[in-house]
């Protein structure tokens, strides 16, 4: 189950942004995760809950956005009908996955002491 | 917070990053890419189900290749992902490929980092030396699929016995394939249901550029279309596609 991977590797990222703006806490995380990223969001968020105690995300809600693939040929710019070929029927060359592999942190809301 | 002059107060801050989680990891499969360049060595990740055959193709590789260019043959040298054994190196040693396992424990997948310290670390594996490096990783359809591994391309053993629509059911996995060599189609005549069209067709919805060549391991039987593909590779370059 990767998303345990994938999980620490968000901790360490979100844990070093924290760090950077001097942050005592981070309160949400949000991420994008594409349909053909081959990871489960749901799995990621129960992952999440178990590794962020102990670190400074203990108290942060984690969002996550999913992003539907899209393909579409780079010649004549013909958008990929649902689960057919992934060849454009008119320059027979393969389609490009435009969006939908992301897995991508966004934005982070971190509580920092005022000056 | 003070009553005097509000000190300890605190607010909330958004910060907008828009960064790839796994960045970390593709950072070292770039510095791994590097290294292939250097030393001019090709490298494989060589994916699967568990029992597709994947160390057979290796072993047959290296009988074929040894065959085809006698002393000029390339060299081989192999790592090989696994959770608990070595019994895969231990089988591509004895097949004359330098090899050395990455014991995973419980992790399902090959990730960047533990090539490279498996690059540097395995003792006495001269892949330096080698023309390919076969990156033989954990047996699974899912997890190793998303973990660049500085790899030049990617190759699914997809056996006939695990059924014509095993690319529907793991698309993230065969999208990321620049080759599926079907594996074990010496059984073919025992499945009397297996519909290789049914499987191209498969493949053409989540492939972008589907390519598949039919090996019997064992039987050395389409070995060499897989050794010319092999030979058409750049050398020691970027990724495929």
């Amino acid at each position: 189950m990767h998303e345990y991977s994938i999980v620490q590797a968000l901790l360490a990222q979100v844990t070093a942004e924290a760090r950077n703006h001097g942050a005592t806490a981070v309160r949400r995380v949000e991420i994008s995760i594409g349909e053909l990223a081959g990871v489960e969001p749901d799995l990621l968020e129960t992952a999440f809950e178990y590794f962020r105690e102990r670190t400074i995300c203990t108290k942060a809600e984690l969002v996550s956005r999913r992003i539907a693939a899209a393909w579409a040929c780079r010649v004549c710019g013909r958008e990929r009908r649902q689960q057919s070929y992934l060849r454009c029927e008119r320059c027979a060359r393969p389609f490009d996955l435009v969006r939908g592999d992301e897995i991508i942190l966004d934005k982070i809301d971190m509580e920092v002491p005022d000056v | 917070m003070c009553d005097t002059c509000g000190c300890g107060d605190s607010s909330i801050v958004p910060v907008e990053i828009h960064e790839n989680i796994l960045a970390d990891n593709d950072r070292v499969a770039g510095h791994n890419r590097e290294h292939f360049a250097a030393a001019s060595v090709t490298a494989i990740n060589v994916m699967g189900s568990p029992g597709s055959g994947k160390t057979a193709l290796l072993e047959a590789t290296a009988r074929v290749l040894s065959c085809r260019y006698g002393k000029d043959a390339p060299r081989l040298s192999a790592l090989s992902g696994d959770l608990a054994t070595d019994n895969d190196a231990v089988r591509l040693c004895n097949a004359g490929i330098d090899s050395r396992s990455i014991t995973t424990g419980s992790a399902c997948h090959l990730d960047a980092r533990m090539v490279h310290d498996a690059l540097h670390d395995s003792s006495g594996l001269n892949w330096q030396g080698s023309g390919y490096l076969f990156i033989e990783n954990v047996g699974n359809l899912v997890c190793p699929a998303i973990y660049d591994l500085g790899q030049t391309a990617n190759v699914i053993c997809l056996a006939v016995t695990e059924g014509e629509d095993k690319p529907l059911k793991y698309p993230v996995m065969f999208r990321k394939a620049d080759l599926v060599v079907l594996t074990k189609t010496d059984l073919e005549s025992h499945l009397p249901g297996f519909d290789i069209a049914e499987l191209e067709d498969a493949l053409a919805r989540v492939m972008p550029a589907p390519r598949m060549i039919r090996v019997a391991a064992l039987a050395e039987d389409g070995v060499d279309p897989w050794i010319d593909w092999l030979d058409a590779l750049p050398s020691g370059a970027g990724a495929v596609r």
